[in-house]
């Protein structure tokens, strides 16, 4: 996938065409995932056609709450964004790494699992999700060692981004400058126009594959009149943000406040339960098992996701360096809105609202950082 | 060690649940038999090879006077003990008991209340003699039996993490149900169920006992904000597990 900056293609397409390419892309071999209603929410999962997709429904977000409701029109993608981000695709939660055998000689044969899965087409990605991959790139491909069978998932996933129609009560991409419109790094973006009984995509062509199969999609040229409604629609959703973020001066106030009082307040409130850590599209840690068997012939790493609040993950010899709720609450949102940039030149966080809305009880990072903010300096008792 | 450990299974106040789960190893159970002898297991055989025993692994409370005898005896035959279920972890459901006086129980159920010798309390066998490694569940998970008998017979630390439900139920793709409006004890319970019942839309019932470090005040005011009141949260807490710690003390502050 590439990059195009100058001399975007803008096409249009109506729902027969979005169910074209769909079809398209699945013929082209694509295991394609999209947006569902399952379990009461409005999941990413594979789709079949336009109708798995969430026609008519929309999301109500809250810090701790979530729930669907109906929609007014028949809007394809009239919601924010899923429980679970996309991470899970391109770095899934359980994976075995490697399997060891011993054979009856003695001998020991290592192998490698193919990776089962994909090539992956993405069909919704928001701007701030795409973002969120971006960071994962940082982490996964572009430090000194490349995680191969993330690189290769990633490289062979086509993503149709979609700019938002509108924005959730947990949403600050504004604040983190990382949406509501896809400016880069996906081969369709599309924006969804409902009028009256019209109901359009105007699809901006981002990449050559996505030139390409949009050639097997039946669409006509975008009128003026079309970019314009779509901008107005995405500088709307703009407008809308449930939240927002002053990241003005954000990661010396956070590293500067490593005893402020309002660590301890959190930790009144924080289950160290892991949730945000695990909806968050960013964040990236995760621990390895080592399994024998009971015969002794046979043993596997298995990696699965972890977080840093948990015990183990801070344990060396002795006991957990991060013992107290506070320090573990700090560590992670220091990391990700401070240290971050630090370690891998961007903030950690790309405003998607997770952590807030899958917060069992309702904690706000942007909420936490601007107590912080209101009083800095302050010491807790420690 | 020379020649295969002796493995010997020990009963105490319990359902048999959790070491029929050792039973229900269906696929893995040839090999269990292959790997360690099976010294003393009246479910599975009635050969019984005296001790010691190299792994023992005991199920149950201790409810009676002769039973918290027999533990002591078990200890000693035993060179690495491991506790398995909530009973045995925690003092099971029957550890109900704690919280009123045993004899109104004794003199409600039997006919003849005098045969009755038994101790006021449940209590966990970590309560009565020094215990190796806990493995928690009502029942307990029999991947998670195979891989504490894996690992031991290798020598190395069993993969059984006791962070909260909550990383199992992600991990699952699972959407979080409390979010959704149904209170549930999955962000302060100990995983290794592999989160079941939110994957049925349920709230966790909390049967693997406390996670590592369990905020309870804090997910008790949140199921008040979903609605339940001090009696909801009572009854949820006071199950399986009861009489564990942070359920136990969080249970008795909602006594209203």
């Amino acid at each position: 996938m590439q990059d195009s900056k100058a001399d975007v293609t803008r096409v249009v397409i109506d729902t027969k065409g979005l169910q074209c390419l769909l079809e398209a892309l699945a013929q082209a071999g694509y295991r394609v995932v999209g947006p569902t209603v399952r379990d009461e929410a409005i999941v990413y999962d594979d789709i079949a056609g336009i109708e798995s997709l969430p026609v008519g429904w929309t999301d109500r977000q809250e810090a701790g709450r979530y729930a669907l409701e109906r929609r007014g029109d028949d809007a394809c993608f009239g919601y924010v964004v899923g429980p679970h981000s996309w991470k899970k695709f391109l770095f899934p939660p359980v994976e075995t790494l490697w399997t060891a055998r011993r054979d009856e000689a003695g001998a020991m044969a290592v192998s490698r699992p193919e990776p089962s899965q994909g090539p992956f087409a993405f069909i919704g990605m928001r701007a701030c999700e795409i973002e969120a991959i971006a960071i994962q790139d940082r982490v996964f491909e572009q430090g000194p060692y490349t995680d191969t069978a993330y690189a290769a998932r990633r490289s062979d996933a086509f993503i149709v981004a979609l700019n938002c129609g509108q924005a959730g009560g947990t949403c600050f991409c504004v604040s983190m400058d990382t949406g509501p419109k896809a400016k880069h790094g996906f081969d369709l973006a599309l924006t969804e126009m409902i009028d009256g009984p019209s109901h359009r995509f105007l699809v901006e062509v981002g990449s050559e594959a996505g030139a390409r199969i949009m050639v097997q999609v039946p669409h006509e040229q975008a009128s003026a009149g079309q970019v314009e409604m779509a901008e107005a629609i995405v500088e709307r959703t703009a407008g809308q943000m449930g939240r927002s973020l002053d990241t003005q001066g954000l990661k010396e106030l956070l590293q500067d406040n490593p005893e402020h009082p309002r660590w301890d307040d959190v930790a009144m409130r924080c289950l160290t339960c892991a949730n945000c850590t695990m909806v968050c599209p960013t964040c990236f840690c995760s621990t390895v098992e080592d399994h024998s068997d009971l015969t002794n012939t046979e043993a596997q790493r298995v990696r699965k996701w972890d977080s840093c609040f948990t015990m183990d993950y801070s344990y060396i010899h002795g006991g957990s360096v991060r013992a107290s709720t506070a320090s573990r609450y700090r560590q992670w949102m220091t990391h990700k809105l401070a240290n971050w940039i630090d370690q891998f030149g961007t903030s950690g966080c790309v405003g998607c609202g997770r952590c807030i809305t899958w917060c069992p009880v309702g904690i706000d990072l942007t909420e936490e950082a601007a107590a912080i903010r209101a009083a800095p300096g302050e010491k807790g008792s420690g | 060690m020379t020649g295969r450990p002796k493995l010997a299974v020990w009963k105490f106040a319990s359902c048999d649940g959790c070491q029929l789960s050792l039973l229900d190893c269906e696929d893995e159970l040839l090999a269990v038999a292959g790997a360690v002898e099976i010294a003393n297991f009246p479910e599975a055989s009635s050969a019984i090879v005296e001790g010691p025993y190299d792994l023992s692994l005991v199920e149950g409370s201790i409810t009676t006077p002769h039973d918290a005898e027999r533990i002591l005896a078990v200890r000693k035959q035993s060179k690495f003990l491991v506790t398995i279920g909530a009973c045995a972890t925690a003092g099971g459901i029957q550890a109900l008991r704690n919280f009123a006086d045993v004899k109104d129980f004794v003199a409600a159920v039997y006919a003849s209340p005098q045969y009755i010798d038994t101790l006021a309390t449940s209590t966990p066998i970590s309560a009565h003699i020094p215990v190796d490694y806990e493995l928690h569940g009502c029942p307990i998970n029999k991947a998670q039996l195979v891989e504490v008998i894996s690992a031991f017979l290798a020598g190395r630390k069993p993969a059984v993490p006791a962070h909260s439900v909550c990383i199992e139920c992600k991990q699952r793709g699972s959407v979080c149900v409390m979010v959704q409006g149904t209170p549930c004890l999955g962000p302060v319970t100990h995983a290794g169920c592999g989160a079941i019942c939110p994957a049925y839309r349920r709230g966790c019932y909390g049967c693997y006992g406390p996670m590592e470090t369990p905020n309870m005040p804090a997910l008790t005011r949140e199921w008040r904000q979903l609605g339940a009141d001090g009696r909801d949260i009572r009854r949820a807490l006071r199950s399986f597990n009861a009489w564990a710690e942070p359920f136990r003390k969080e249970s008795a502050a909602h006594d209203d």
